[in-house]
């Protein structure tokens, strides 16, 4: 890792949607604290909401005794969030392509997408309590917070 | 705590406006639940105000393609106006922006439907 290490920010959270808005929260808190602006800020948050929601709901499928770790910190160059859950793993390349044709008018499977447009870097990991782990970082100092609407 | 759905009439269009976070587990319900009341009560003719959102997830985008489809297989039309920028963007990244029919305010969404 490069540059200086933040002391992390880590949380466990209990699997319920209500969780998502205290996250935000925090996410703001820290956000502001690092100088980025309202637009970076509402990015960061967007993708920090959707991996808080596949955790809850893929993850651990809505189980209030299974946990959600949370944990938010960085370095100087970049903010880092990571999600764990305590499901049964996840293989993120059977996600289907949301872009595709065949796919667009579904109700469902836009998340990864969404995390992945609006990060730098998005990693699925085996987390060590079993479940699956999302590492999503982005730069700091970068204006590109939209990468997929301004490749469009 | 202040609705995130209330409807009104225009002529025979049923305007439904939307406040907040259209976000799992909370505004992306109500949502559903304010556009199927309306299908249900007979409306052919839906603009979804989407002027006081907020944040929309994919959760909530989910839930307004399938309003949208359930709305055109039920012989109905939802269009959605007032697009914040950051909501366009949602819709612009998955290409759901050329799906629905949109429009910057109601006087042109309101006689798309004449």
């Amino acid at each position: 890792m490069n540059g200086v290490s933040t002391p992390p920010i880590v949380l466990w959270l209990s699997s319920r949607y209500a969780n998502i808005e205290l996250a935000e929260a925090l996410l703001g808190h820290v956000c502001r604290e690092r100088g980025l602006n309202g637009e970076t800020e509402h990015w960061i948050g967007m993708a920090l909401r959707e991996a808080l929601a596949n955790a809850i709901k893929h993850g651990n499928r809505q189980d209030p005794e299974k946990r959600v770790l949370l944990t938010i910190g960085g370095d100087d160059e970049h903010l880092t969030i990571e999600v764990g859950d305590e499901g049964a793993g996840f293989a993120p390349e059977e996600v289907l392509d949301p872009l595709a044709p065949e796919n667009q008018m579904k109700t469902s499977g836009r998340g990864i997408f969404y995390m992945r447009t609006f990060m730098d870097e998005v990693v699925f990991s085996r987390g060590e309590t079993g479940g699956t782990l999302l590492t999503l970082k982005k730069r700091l100092g970068t204006t590109s917070t939209r990468k997929g609407a301004e490749a469009s | 705590m202040s609705k995130t759905v209330t409807t009104r009439d225009s002529g025979d269009i049923k305007i439904i406006e939307l406040h907040g976070k259209i976000t799992i587990g909370s505004g992306d319900l109500q949502m559903r639940e304010g556009i199927h009341a309306a299908l249900a009560a007979g409306a052919k003719k839906i603009i979804v105000d989407m002027k006081d959102v907020t944040t929309i997830d994919s959760s909530g985008v989910g839930e307004l393609v399938g309003c949208y489809t359930t709305a055109t297989h039920r012989g109905a039309k939802l269009k959605l106006m007032n697009l914040p920028p950051k909501i366009s963007d949602v819709l612009t990244v998955t290409q759901l922006i050329t799906v629905f029919d949109v429009y910057n305010d109601e006087k042109d969404a309101v006689a798309s439907f004449a």
